[in-house]
């Protein structure tokens, strides 16, 4: 029977067809645009005008910056090359790179130490910023790294870092000793013996300090250009977020003295603008001092621009310490931890996790911020290009080419710690979301 | 009120900082080099080169005052100062001297407790305006849109001159020269006014200088010169007298390339009084008797520094102007070296 039915169809398929790929409207490139930029007469019509708009845009920075002069000794020898056609004048940047970087009076000869310091903090940062992926011993550099780094910038006799050092690790040795009786105990003996170490090192220094230090000592005044931005960059944003936790923790405190005292700090300092403090620390500040006192000035706008993140990171630490169910806490009590194992081992990793996002922003803001030391006469990346370099008589007039490198240097680091902070929210996502 | 307490503790800090550093010629002997404060740049008359040297008109009189006090014009820090960091720097004695084109008034000399040393560039406000708009006179400008610096005395001469001339005119508020540059060569304004010596330098930094004329106009004065703080008058000599060695080198032909050989001793008194072949004026300011043939030698005389660095045949390029020699018919007049 079977024989008899396959006889009266007139056509059996014996094999299955293969899959067939979609019609070429439906696949590829085809689709993709279709779908996406052609999607009806609106949408095609908001797509040439976009290309219209991309066009015109592309034509008249395209000629500029590939016709970009390079190599001149001043923006009237550019112009000449140029003969009216449109183009750059990068020969700016060559000419002048290394004041862009270093600032103009930082000796020439020694431009390799901030540059070993720079590579140095990649290395010293990636421990840290990846602690998943890099052996726990490297966190010991991290820890050398700052006082590595000021020796090298700075340079003049290595027995400040090292006594400094020196000071910091006795007062951990000191801490993790009496820690274990009480945090309260291990931080003020923490303290104590930092400072004997830190008196002692300042007598021996005076004796020991040769006469002619191993690298040439640069003063303050001579450390200038993106070096700065960066140097301020890094030493606030990692100066403030301990205190800036601390802070937090202080403004949410029992002991009423300890929090008026957070309060007041955080609502004075965020009340404040930036340029203000960094007035009263150039400015005001030279009044108070008796005169002839030398307070390094790198010193004084460090301190207030850390404070001044400070007060935000502790707001923003709030909020994440708010978020917190209340269950939390109350678990941690139940469990008979004290309150610094509390935070340490409870708390703050979930708050600080939440908080991510906001302080990343305060971090990104607080680099850019830099650039307003400018103002008060110090020679930052900005304040190079305002001051100096567009006061010369060779380059005065150059804009353009001068604040478009300023901003893509800034971007770049920028959206570095942006994406840095995207990819660490994902690694720290615990959720079940 | 909140003025008066601030300029209140400006006074007192500037008679205590005045006080304690009463022989200023002492310290900075001690210190072995000369705190001048400068501008942050301005140019022509103070910037830094691509090697980190500073260069320009006001530079040199830092270095003559260094080459008087030490024999090296290189005895030089130099500290940027801004417009708003200036005076504190000054009046804090964290500078000895300010060489920074600013303008001798009555308010800074007295309320502030400066001493103003004499003027080493007469400048005036003046008009910068394109061909294109057709002017050819300041007293043409009514109903004009001009870009004006804010908080500087060119805002309130330019409202004065408009005034007294019954015209009207719509300021564009700019913050520094850099941005009046822009806003001026993008059309945001018709006429941009600053001082003459800044419009010069505006106008040859342009694609097309030519483009743009200065109007003949001068409205108002501003003598340029050095100050150091009041309460010390020997130091304050010694810069004064440095200048008026560089005005009168002018005047008697002394130049760099021949003070060595003058200095031999001449057929002209004065000279010889000047460079120290003759008599003890270097004595009497505490000074070497070659102080002012160091001063000389490290820039030049006064027309030799003002032609290598805003002269005629710099990009700059400023005509001498009121800043030549009296016999000149200039107002530069140095008193005698007796």
């Amino acid at each position: 029977m079977a024989h008899a039915k396959a006889q009266t169809a007139a056509f059996v398929r014996k094999a299955m067809l293969n899959e067939q790929a979609p019609p070429a409207a439906e696949r590829g490139f085809v689709h993709w645009i279709r779908s996406n930029l052609f999607d009806g007469v609106g949408n095609s019509l908001l797509t040439i005008l976009s290309l219209l708009v991309v066009y015109y845009l592309l034509m008249a920075f395209l000629p500029w910056l590939l016709n970009g002069i390079w190599d001149a000794p001043s923006i009237r020898a550019c112009r000449e090359l140029l003969e009216g056609a449109s183009g750059g004048c990068f020969a700016v940047l060559t000419e002048r790179w290394n004041q862009l970087l270093f600032g103009f009076k930082y000796p020439s000869s020694e431009y390799w130490r901030p540059t070993l310091a720079f590579v140095l903090l990649l290395v010293a940062v990636a421990p840290i910023m990846f602690a998943m992926y890099m052996p726990r011993w490297l966190l010991l550099f991290s820890a050398i790294y700052p006082f590595l780094a000021f020796w090298l910038i700075w340079g003049g006799t290595i027995l400040i870092p090292v006594m400094t050092f020196l000071g910091f690790v006795a007062g951990y040795v000191l801490y993790r000793s009496m820690v274990t009786r009480s945090f309260a105990a291990g931080l003020f003996s923490a303290v104590t013996a930092a400072a004997v170490v830190w008196w002692s090192g300042g007598i021996l220094m005076d004796v020991l300090a040769p006469e002619k230090p191993l690298l040439e000592a640069v003063s303050s005044r001579d450390i200038g250009g993106f070096m700065l931005n960066m140097m301020l960059g890094t030493v606030c944003v990692s100066l403030s977020l301990p205190l800036g936790i601390a802070l937090a923790l202080g403004r949410q405190s029992n002991m009423p003295i300890v929090k008026w005292i957070c309060v007041v700090f955080i609502e004075f300092i965020r009340g404040v603008p930036l340029i203000t403090l960094l007035f009263v620390a150039n400015v005001v500040l030279a009044y108070f001092l008796p005169p002839g006192t030398t307070f390094d000035l790198i010193l004084r706008v460090i301190i207030m621009i850390t404070m001044f993140s400070a007060a935000y990171i502790a707001e923003v630490i709030r909020g994440g310490l708010a978020a917190l169910p209340s269950g939390q806490y109350e678990a941690a009590d139940s469990l008979g931890l004290d309150y610094p194992q509390a935070m340490r081992l409870i708390i703050l990793p979930q708050a600080l996790k939440i908080s991510i996002p906001g302080i990343v922003n305060v971090a990104v803001g607080l680099f850019k911020d830099t650039t307003l030391v400018s103002v008060i006469s110090m020679f930052d990346m900005v304040g190079m290009i305002r001051g100096p370099i567009l006061a010369s008589t060779e380059w005065n007039g150059v804009y353009w080419e001068l604040f478009g490198f300023a901003a893509i240097l800034f971007f770049v680091v920028c959206y570095g710690i942006s994406q840095y902070s995207q990819w660490l929210e994902r690694q720290l996502n615990t959720d079940y979301r | 009120m909140n003025k008066k307490v601030f300029l209140g503790a400006l006074t007192v800090a500037g008679l205590t900082a005045g006080a304690a550093a009463a022989a200023t010629l002492d310290d900075v002997k001690a210190r072995g080099k000369l705190n001048c404060g400068v501008t942050t740049g301005v140019p022509g008359f103070a910037a830094p080169d691509a090697n980190g040297n500073w260069d320009g008109f006001d530079v040199g009189l830092c270095r003559a005052v260094a080459a008087a006090v030490f024999g090296d014009g290189n005895a030089v820090e130099f500290v940027p100062t801004t417009g708003k960091t200036r005076f504190t720097a000054l009046a804090s004695g964290e500078i000895d001297m300010l060489a920074r084109n600013t303008t001798w008034t009555f308010s800074r000399d007295t309320d502030l407790k400066f001493d103003f040393l004499g003027v080493n560039y007469y400048d005036g406000q003046g008009f910068l305006a394109p061909k294109a708009l057709g002017v050819a006179s300041a007293k043409e400008l009514d109903g004009a849109r001009i870009c004006i610096q804010t908080g500087t005395t060119t805002e309130l001469n330019l409202a004065d001159f408009f005034r007294a001339n019954s015209m009207s005119y719509e300021p564009v508020p700019i913050e520094t020269n850099a941005e009046g540059q822009q806003q001026y060569l993008a059309g945001a304004c018709d006429v941009y006014t600053t001082d003459a010596s800044g419009l010069a330098a505006t106008r040859a930094a342009f694609e097309n200088p030519s483009d743009h004329i200065i109007l003949p106009e001068i409205i108002s004065k501003e003598p340029l010169g050095p100050l150091v703080r009041h309460g010390d008058n020997d130091w304050g000599d010694i810069v004064r007298w440095t200048l008026n060695a560089l005005i009168a080198a002018e005047e008697l032909g002394v130049t760099s390339a021949n003070v060595e050989e003058l200095s031999a001793g001449t057929g002209n008194p004065e000279i010889n009084r000047l460079l120290g072949a003759e008599g003890t004026l270097g004595a009497m300011i505490g000074l070497d008797p070659a102080w002012a043939k160091n001063a000389i030698m490290v820039g030049g005389n006064y027309g030799e520094l003002f032609e290598k660095n805003i002269g005629e045949n710099t990009p700059i390029g400023l005509a001498r102007g009121l800043n030549g020699q009296w016999t000149d018919g200039g107002l530069l007049y140095s008193p005698p070296f007796r």
